[in-house]
């Protein structure tokens, strides 16, 4: 049995070329693309006799062709070349990606200064940072300074929240 | 006589020359921090520059610009990490010579044959770029199309990685530039009824998406690294030796970067690495190069920040970034009303020698910094990502927002950090995304013009000789990378 599974990893590199990455990414930038194509077929249109040179649709729509015809180069050219095993993507990228969206609902629902303080100890407590005082300068300190440095050098003001209210108030 | 005064201005304004210190001293920190660079740093204080005038700010950016470029190679020296992938040639030297127990003579090399390279290409850029501006006068619309196209095929053929996945990225940044109302007739493309997008996407949250938060899933990615530094006792200048043995290399590669820099590509990385492989080609003892010489180091480092001045050229005589980082510096004087181009040379000719005097000192400032200070810059690459990146966090995200007040543009930043880094996973660059998006209206605006021009009549391209030049070059830039494979299976065949 083991030796039967060496073997068929030792011919990873004929994988079928469905099964390989150089086809995954390709597939999904064709698709994406030809989403986007049907897109621009609803575009409005001008009227013929106000139209000067070429529709509004016209080029977004020979960009979207090219990236399929140059995708399909990219995904051609792959099959030729030998096969490369893909490396997993790590627990600690993931939970750097959920941090993003813990990011944006949190910004979105209670308060963007909030997001980014949270963002920031909760990335820095994955990635290894365990010490209290330093996830509070990351997280609570330096949030504040680049807070007030946008505040009063940029007259910035920042979105609604919960701890940005107790400040313009 | 007037120019060389406008020239030494900076040299007798306080304001000018602090916005130096600090650009210096900023560009040279953005340097040393592997992720981190010019283009980042640039996307990230672009907003700052909001507070200064259109002078100081661009001088800020162009002193970012050069120290960054330079800073990368302390990193790459001590720490065999490129601190900016134009420093990535230097570590196959710098670090052995650092194991070895010279890392002050490497740094010593890699601080004056920067500094030379920086000054030759300024020189460069003062005498080329007001020549190419005349030149420009000769454009019109269809010339400026045929001029972004060749642009962006150039990209394509001699910037980093596959050239077919670069004009795949290069596309993408110009589909991206359509996204809004058309200038033309006001109609909506893309915006699925989402007010926001009917102004555009910024190249703000794009730059800074694109290259810090996908460098931040990148560095998400690798926890588990650790990094050796090599100790430094202090910076030693090079021996008499050492520059009879490097002066013709730098000269070389500061022409070499200098030339490449004017080619709208990935500027100082495609400079260095050929400087580098020239500076061997040329070599007396070529056994010698990845094991410590001293002329690989030399090859490498004039050629990136002379690849500086180059890129400066097409940006500010012809509006057309000859880097990433030159695309941030032209966001930078469109944000601040400055459009470059002939007229800028004809109108403003105090702002422009301004600059190039700027960059002219800030390369002298960074030999000092260099020289005295690298031992304390090298302590930057001790600060720990996960302290490091939540900050560059926080900075992108209130950067990114306080442009236009938009929370919108902090999704998109995010949304492009994601797509940056899956790029970079499956082989895509993301500097022609940033070239293209910079280029798109240029591209879709002349080209639409011209059409109008020429009453519909595509063939019409075709009778104007600037154009069809730009033309001719496009398709041999497009054709050169075929070209090369083939000669290299030739060779392979006949060894």
């Amino acid at each position: 049995m083991n030796n039967v599974l060496k073997k068929k990893r030792a011919n990873k590199s004929s994988l079928p070329f469905f099964l390989r990455s150089s086809f995954k990414v390709s597939f999904i930038i064709i698709l994406i693309s030809l989403i986007l194509l049907i897109t621009t077929f609803t575009f409005d249109a001008v009227p013929p006799i106000l139209n000067r040179g070429i529709q509004p649709a016209t080029f977004p729509k020979a960009l979207l062709v090219l990236i399929i015809f140059l995708t399909s180069v990219v995904f051609y050219l792959s099959i030729k070349t030998p096969w490369k095993k893909e490396s997993k993507l790590p627990k600690s990228f993931f939970i750097t990606l959920m941090a993003f969206v813990l990011f944006l609902v949190i910004a979105k629902t209670l308060d963007f200064f909030l997001a980014i303080a949270v963002f920031s100890a909760l990335v820095s407590y994955y990635w290894g940072e365990k010490r209290i005082i330093y996830l509070l300068i990351v997280s609570i300190l330096f949030p504040i300074i680049v807070f007030i440095f946008f505040e009063t050098f940029l007259g910035l003001r920042f979105p609604p929240g919960i701890i940005t209210n107790i400040y313009y108030n | 006589m007037e120019n060389l005064s406008y020239m030494l201005a900076p040299l007798f304004s306080s304001k000018l020359l602090i916005v130096l210190f600090f650009g210096t001293l900023f560009g040279l920190i953005l340097g040393v921090l592997p992720g981190l660079g010019p283009t980042t740093g640039g996307a990230l204080i672009l907003p700052f520059t909001m507070t200064l005038d259109p002078l100081s700010a661009i001088v800020l950016l162009t002193a970012i610009y050069c120290a960054g470029t330079y800073g990368g190679a302390i990193t790459a020296i001590l720490i065999n990490t490129p601190g900016t992938p134009a420093a990535a040639a230097t570590c196959l030297d710098g670090y052995p010579l650092a194991q070895r127990g010279e890392a002050g003579r490497a740094l010593g090399m890699a601080t004056v044959s920067s500094t030379i390279g920086g000054i030759f290409s300024v020189i460069i850029l003062v005498f080329f770029a007001p020549l190419l501006a005349k030149l420009a006068y000769e454009f019109g619309q269809p010339e400026y199309f045929a001029l972004a196209i060749f642009g962006l095929t150039m990209l394509a053929s001699i910037g980093e990685g596959s050239p077919v996945k670069n004009l795949i990225a290069a596309a993408f940044g110009i589909l991206i530039s359509t996204v809004g109302k058309d200038f033309m007739t006001s109609i909506d493309r893309f915006t699925y009824g989402i007010n926001e997008l009917s102004e555009g996407i910024g190249f703000i949250p794009v730059v800074v998406g694109l290259f810090a938060i996908s460098e931040m899933l990148t560095q998400s990615t690798m926890l588990d690294q650790v990094f050796k530094r090599v100790a430094l006792k202090a910076v030693k200048l090079p021996s008499l030796k050492d520059y009879k043995l490097t002066w013709k290399t730098i000269l070389r590669s500061s022409g070499i970067g200098s030339f490449i820099g004017v080619l709208p590509a990935e500027g100082g990385t495609v400079a260095s690495l050929i400087g580098y492989s020239e500076a061997k080609r040329w070599s007396k003892t070529p056994e010698e190069f990845g094991k410590g010489s001293i002329e690989g180091i030399a090859g490498a480092e004039a050629a990136n920040n002379a690849a500086t001045g180059g890129a400066m050229v097409p940006t500010l005589a012809l509006g057309i970034p000859g880097s990433a980082t030159t695309a941030v510096i032209l966001t930078g004087l469109i944000i601040h009303g400055v459009r470059p181009g002939p007229e800028l040379f004809r109108e403003q000719p105090e702002f422009l020698y301004g600059i190039f005097g700027s960059m002219l000192i800030a390369n002298i400032l960074f030999f000092i910094f260099g020289f005295f200070g690298a031992k304390l810059f090298a302590r930057i690459t001790l600060v720990p990502n996960k302290i490091l990146w939540p900050m560059i966090f926080a900075l992108s995200v209130c950067g990114t927002y306080s442009l236009s007040q938009s929370i919108t543009d902090v999704w998109i930043m995010l949304f492009f950090g994601v797509v940056g880094f899956f790029m970079r996973r499956y082989g895509f660059s993301v500097v022609p995304v940033i070239i293209g998006l910079i280029l798109g209206e240029l591209v879709e605006g002349t080209l639409r013009q011209s059409l109008v021009i020429f009453d519909g009549n595509w063939l019409m391209f075709l009778t104007r000789p600037i154009a069809l030049t730009f033309f001719t070059l496009a398709i041999i830039a497009l054709l050169f990378p075929l070209f090369k494979k083939k000669t290299k299976i030739i060779k392979l065949k006949k060894s």
